[in-house]
């Protein structure tokens, strides 16, 4: 056999083998190879957009490096969550690469810009864009950003999420069951935050989308 | 004083000043006194409920949106990527973070820098020139006069020609042995680099900057007071990071502080002949600590971007 045809020849080879790569579509409808890592769209819904009234969180959107974090952090127990933790050890990490680039692909929801400039009379409204500084909370969108609409790979969205997710994450971090933020940055917000205080500023950033979640 | 450091004080004296359009041409310090408990001691300004809906209060929000949002609401005037409210917390408002109340009834005030008396319209330009790296508003237009209602309005009731507590930030003192570059590297790191990025860089939301660049292009230029190691060790130790103020060591603060001000940014508009020496013998030598015209990694800094 002349040499020069190897490559070719593996190429064939690599054809013929069955993939092992993930396909993303897959991994999100169906589930992953591991029967234990059920479909994404179950809870996620048809194109991500959560299930608000159950407090399934919208995934469109979201950077692709935060949903892996959080992926490994179920896994880990960092956030603890008994729906997510055997699904997300059940991904294989080329599983996890390919459905959270998918879901980062997908759009996010429109929002009209609202900075700190903007009027805040209300609970929610003075969290979100005035803080409350006499208790070292800053401002939501100081990190998430005008709107809520999310910055980098740490600081995820806040629009386009359900007052229920919203409340219930504020919840978890206030009882220890979430911790994996970054130098507990968002900890010692929420463990500062009255039962009120979740209730509103969940409220607030779930309703700059028409419908919440399903946007 | 030795003698080739006066020689070089009186030629600087005697240089005239060539860059005219410098308002204010120092970003002078302000001795400041231990922190005070911000919660009981510190004037408390009116609240934004307060604020009555007619032309006053019209003009008082406009210069709060303007405060918060610096680019969006004063563009021509903005020549980075940083808004007032970035080194003033709390939307001006929290004590020790150098609030708009405590400085307003300050001005006018002698400043021995530029050795005349300054207005707070020239203090407000010196923030836009040097701070926010661009140019002053007009003296007479809507952005000052806008900032200067939402200043008058946060200092209501404020006792006038005194130094408040709360003033400015609470200084720190300097480690014992000097700021440690790789110390502060390793600070950064760990604490600073999740929100401004490995590189100092900032991050965005879209178009928007949320969470400011600390050094290059889009950050404060040399003249800026926050160049200082000392006053940004101050507002490092008071305000960051964001909501955690005070749970840095003084040193780690200092180490820090040190290595944000390492980096190269815009260079100082007060530039003298495009000299990096002759600038920094008149404007930075006896400016607190700080590292301009410094050779730092073999590389002087000062060169400006």
């Amino acid at each position: 056999m002349n040499l020069a045809h190897w490559p070719f020849a593996g190429l064939l080879l690599a054809l013929a083998l069955p993939t092992h790569a993930a396909d993303a579509a897959t991994v999100y409808s169906k589930g992953g190879s591991n029967p234990a890592a059920m479909a994404c769209v179950t809870c996620h819904g048809a194109e991500g957009e959560g299930l608000a009234a159950a407090g399934f969180p919208r995934l469109a959107g979201l950077s692709a490096g935060y949903l892996k974090k959080q992926l490994a952090d179920f896994a880990s127990g960092a956030r603890a969550n008994p729906i997510m933790q055997p699904i997300a050890a059940a991904l294989t990490a080329e599983e996890a690469d390919a459905v959270t680039a998918l879901l980062a692909n997908k759009p996010s929801p429109q929002v009209e810009r609202i900075s700190r400039a903007a009027p805040a009379a209300e609970l929610g409204a003075v969290l979100a864009l005035r803080g409350a500084w006499e208790r070292n909370i800053p401002e939501c969108v100081s990190c998430h950003g005008p709107s809520g609409v999310g910055v980098g790979e740490t600081f995820p969205p806040l629009v386009g999420q359900s007052a229920q997710y919203l409340s219930a994450q504020l919840v978890a971090w206030q009882q220890g069951t979430r911790k994996n933020d970054p130098n507990d940055l968002m900890g010692h917000i929420a463990r500062s935050l009255s039962q009120d205080e979740v209730n509103a500023v969940s409220q607030y950033f779930a309703t700059l989308t028409e419908t919440g979640a399903g946007q | 004083m030795n003698a080739p450091t006066s020689a070089l004080l009186l030629i600087a004296l005697a240089t005239p000043a060539h860059a005219a359009d410098i308002a204010m041409d120092d970003q002078s310090q302000i001795t400041t006194a231990a922190a005070v408990p911000a919660s009981n001691a510190a004037f408390q300004p009116p609240l934004e409920s307060q604020l009555e809906d007619n032309a006053f209060g019209k003009l008082v929000q406009q210069g709060r949106a303007i405060f918060v949002d610096t680019k969006t609401h004063a563009p021509d005037y903005v020549g980075n990527s940083l808004a007032c409210t970035n080194c003033h917390l709390e939307q001006g408002r929290k004590a020790n973070s150098a609030p708009l109340w405590a400085a307003y009834t300050m001005y006018p005030a002698y400043r021995k820098k530029n050795d005349k008396v300054n207005s707070y319209t020239e203090r407000l330009q010196g923030c836009f020139q040097f701070s926010m790296n661009g140019k002053a508003p007009e003296a007479n237009g809507p952005v000052i006069a806008a900032l200067t209602a939402y200043s008058y309005w946060l200092a209501t009731g404020a006792p006038t020609g005194q130094e408040l507590p709360g003033r400015a930030y609470p200084s720190v003192s300097e480690p014992k042995g000097g700021f440690d570059l790789a110390q502060g590297e390793k600070v950064y790191a760990a604490q600073c680099a999740v929100c401004h990025g490995k590189n100092g860089e900032g991050q965005k939301a879209g178009e928007d900057y949320v969470l400011p660049p600390l050094w290059g292009a889009d950050s404060f230029n040399w003249g800026a007071g926050m160049h200082r190691i000392n006053t940004a060790a101050a507002f490092i130790k008071e305000n960051m990071p964001l909501g955690k103020g005070g749970t840095l060591s003084d040193e780690d603060a200092w180490h820090v502080a040190a290595f944000m001000n390492s980096h190269e940014r815009p260079q100082d508009p007060r530039l003298i002949d495009g000299s990096v020496e002759k600038t920094r013998d008149k404007y930075h030598a006896n400016d607190g600590v700080n590292l301009y015209g410094k050779t730092i990694n073999g590389q002087m800094l000062g060169k400006g971007l």
